[in-house]
């Protein structure tokens, strides 16, 4: 007989957990207690619990395993709700382990005491509250079976404390039933047979690709398909990286802040092959638009309810992307004819290509895109890098060419704010010696700036790319687009000095104010201090703008260019 | 149009609560919701009555589908069904209007189940539009409190919900 803290423990050994993301306190004590007593799983103490959930999201994108957070009742669950919303957004499996009063003071208002279930319910894939001792080794390999089958997502499981204390034979099962839950993985063969019917009369194709291409693992699947058929290819903010950016078929990102060859070509496509993407609002702009086009539409998604919820599917295909794209891989083998008039299509995206949507001049002051693309020279496309949310996001988005799958990691659905620093932290627990930069703003950074402490505990050496331009870059853009330049909070007047704030939390500090000082200053923190967390704070002109840029409410092809202006 | 959705969902403690979430999460119509054990007490069996566009019910049925506790869902208002709703209505009873009380409950094969010297209450099942339009040929002003339990239904024939 093991306690019910022990048994938590012994559950994430079984699930091969090698760190758990968290932050202690009443509840929680007996858990803390027994991963005190052994060392087969990491802790990694964070300083506030959000960073805990973003660290273990991130530990997840970046390695494909199930993040583990785990965190007290009350405070400590409600402070991570942004992070369980942000991992729900964005599909991302993670487990997070919540401390509840003992059970008979639930109800009772007691201290640090808050219906999780209640508040996580809307953005977790699934819930539990152990009632029981003897069903907590059971719910803890339901809540990692949940998380990581058919669509994956955050599952929490609450723990009250006295079952923590309560003792029970331990018996993990290996395998698990539940009537109510089975996801699809195999698409439906007749569909798919429809399917690479319309790919060989399309005439002017797009294949479109999200989030879902990562998350399976299909990207190389999904390129040999790519490749094979000759179309062009554009992905999502969550897609990047499913499809090679270097790739000549690769037409850039689509959306708000997409190319003005991607958003063209998705508009006037014919066929679009729509996979592990789900038509978002920041993707095809406004519906009514996007429909005024005659196309069919191939989607392949794990989500039926993805499928014709936001642009009616031709043929809707659900199942695993891996699967589906495996099945018309072979299928494609006994023979496949391109339209002839494909060509006539190519020359069209090349000529839309022409257009060269993403330039920009580099003069005086140092424009944000230049550091990103310095960035992608210095690291030469191999690092891992991690944004927040705003102008900087987009900037990486756009000029740091991907070429592998789980290198981008961002807050693509619920656009989470201070999700960098601490992505950083999950990344490099995954991939211990790899390159992680990033990407940031000097008001998203700010937002969780105290896990730099997080990051001097554990030799955590992120490279911060601090864009700085002393606003709230994205809310200033719209405001001096769409309000007449009344600039309503979108500007920061006391700023720390990032250089002496990153020195007293015991790392490097750099600040870059000239556009020569940029690539130096990269290198210098790529490999002089390799192995120290580098603060580069650049000072970047104050009105760069995203472009191009698809104002909310118009079509995909009423874009605003660089050039417009 | 009108809908009814039947749902098996295991019988656990905030199931109810979870259909009910996504409902108002996501901005969909729930005129009555009716929820209890089935012969199988680990499953419940909820019937609710909802209206929307097609594509708002293949939403709101894929939707149902994906919430973990959910084991089955079908849309019975898609094919051949019955469905029923129970009234309790307690109405003013005196004087001539005492035996015209009775007289409608009869008309409408009510059965009167609680008598005192001023009121009746009248159980009456049958199709909710048969309820409304008993409550419509009532005087109003004698209506004291009525209570309905909301929509249940079921296929006919071979058509069967079950694990």
């Amino acid at each position: 007989m093991i306690s019910g803290a022990e048994i938590v423990i012994r559950c994430l050994q079984e699930e091969k957990v090698d760190c758990v993301f968290g932050y202690p306190g009443g509840s929680v004590l007996h858990i803390y207690d027994a991963l005190f007593k052994q060392d087969q799983v990491k802790h990694i103490l964070v300083r506030h619990e959000q960073a805990a959930v973003h660290a273990a999201d991130a530990y997840s994108r970046s390695s494909q395993r199930v993040g583990v957070a785990l965190v007290t009742s009350g405070p400590g669950v409600t402070n991570t709700v942004t992070g369980i919303a942000t991992a729900y957004m964005d599909s991302i499996p993670m487990v997070v382990i919540t401390g509840q009063v003992p059970t008979q003071y639930i109800g009772q208002d007691a201290f640090q005491e808050c219906d999780t279930v209640g508040i996580t319910r809307p953005c977790v894939k699934h819930n539990f509250l152990v009632k029981d001792v003897k069903d907590l080794a059971l719910t803890i390999k339901k809540a990692f079976h949940i998380a990581a089958t058919g669509r994956p997502g955050p599952v929490v499981v609450d723990i009250p404390k006295d079952i923590t204390a309560q003792m029970c034979e331990f018996d993990y099962p290996k395998t698990i039933q539940m009537r109510s839950y089975n996801p699809v993985v195999k698409g439906h063969l007749g569909q798919i047979k429809k399917a690479v019917q319309i790919l060989q009369e399309a005439k002017r194709p797009i294949i479109y690709t999200g989030g879902g291409v990562i998350l399976s693992d299909a990207a190389g699947k999904l390129t040999q398909l790519a490749r094979k058929l000759n179309f062009p290819v554009t992905n999502t903010l969550m897609g990047l990286g499913g499809y090679p950016a270097t790739d000549r078929q690769f037409v850039g990102m689509l959306g708000m802040h997409g190319t003005f060859e991607a958003n063209n070509a998705m508009h006037y496509a014919d066929v679009i092959l729509a996979v592990g993407a789900r038509f978002d609002d920041r993707v095809i702009g406004n519906p009514e638009h996007f429909s005024g086009e005659k196309r069919r539409v191939i989607h392949i998604d794990i989500d039926p309810s993805s499928i014709s919820k936001r642009v009616k599917v031709d043929v809707p295909i659900v199942g695993n992307v891996g699967d589906v794209v495996d099945e018309m891989l072979k299928l494609l083998d006994s023979g496949f004819k391109t339209d002839p008039e494909v060509a006539d299509w190519w020359k069209q995206i090349e000529e839309w290509r022409g257009r060269e949507s993403l330039r920009y001049k580099q003069e005086n002051h140092i424009m944000p895109q230049y550091v990103v693309e310095k960035l992608y020279e210095v690291t030469k496309g191999e690092a891992f890098v991690t944004s927040d949310v705003g102008q900087h996001q987009m900037f990486a988005a756009q000029y740091y060419k991907f070429d592998k799958p789980r290198r981008w990691i961002n807050s693509g659905g619920l656009g989470t704010m201070g999700v960098g620093l601490p992505y950083g932290m999950g990344v490099l627990m995954a991939n211990p010696d790899a390159q992680v930069a990033c990407i940031t703003g000097e008001a998203s950074i700010q937002m969780c700036i105290q896990e730099m402490s997080t990051c001097k505990q554990y030799g955590l050496p992120v490279k911060i790319i601090n864009l700085n331009n002393g606003m709230l870059g994205m809310v200033r853009q719209w405001q001096e687009m769409f309000y007449s330049k009344r600039y309503s909070q979108s500007y920061v007047t006391s700023l720390p000095d990032f250089v002496k704030l990153a020195e007293s939390y015991g790392h490097v500090g750099i600040k870059i104010e000239k556009p020569e000082d940029v690539e130096p200053a990269l290198r210098k923190a790529f490999t002089e201090h390799k192995d120290d967390l580098v603060f580069m704070d650049f000072i970047i002109d104050p009105a760069a703008n995203v472009f191009p840029m698809v104002a909310a409410g118009k079509g995909l092809t009423e874009m605003i260019l660089a050039e417009d202006l | 149009m009108r809908h009814i959705i039947s749902i098996l969902i295991e019988n656990e403690s905030g199931a109810l609560s979870r259909v009910a979430g996504l409902f108002s999460a996501r901005g969909y119509n729930i005129e009555s919701l009716t929820v209890a054990p089935t012969e199988d007490p680990s499953l419940s069996r909820m019937t609710i009555l909802t209206s929307g566009s097609d594509e708002v019910l293949e939403q709101i049925t894929k939707q149902l589908n994906k919430l973990v506790d959910v084991v089955k869902v079908v849309d019975l208002s898609e094919a051949a069904h019955v469905e029923r709703e129970l009234m309790l209505i307690k109405v003013r009873a005196t004087g001539k209007d005492r035996e015209e009380m009775k007289r409608m409950a009869d008309i409408f094969r009510g059965r009167i189940i609680d008598v005192t010297e001023s009121t009746f209450v009248i159980e009456l099942t049958g199709a909710s539009a048969k309820l409304d339009s008993f409550i419509a040929a009532l005087d109003a002003g004698l209506i004291l409190e009525t209570v309905r339990t909301g929509v249940c239904g079921i296929g006919r024939g071979d058509r069967i919900l079950k694990v």
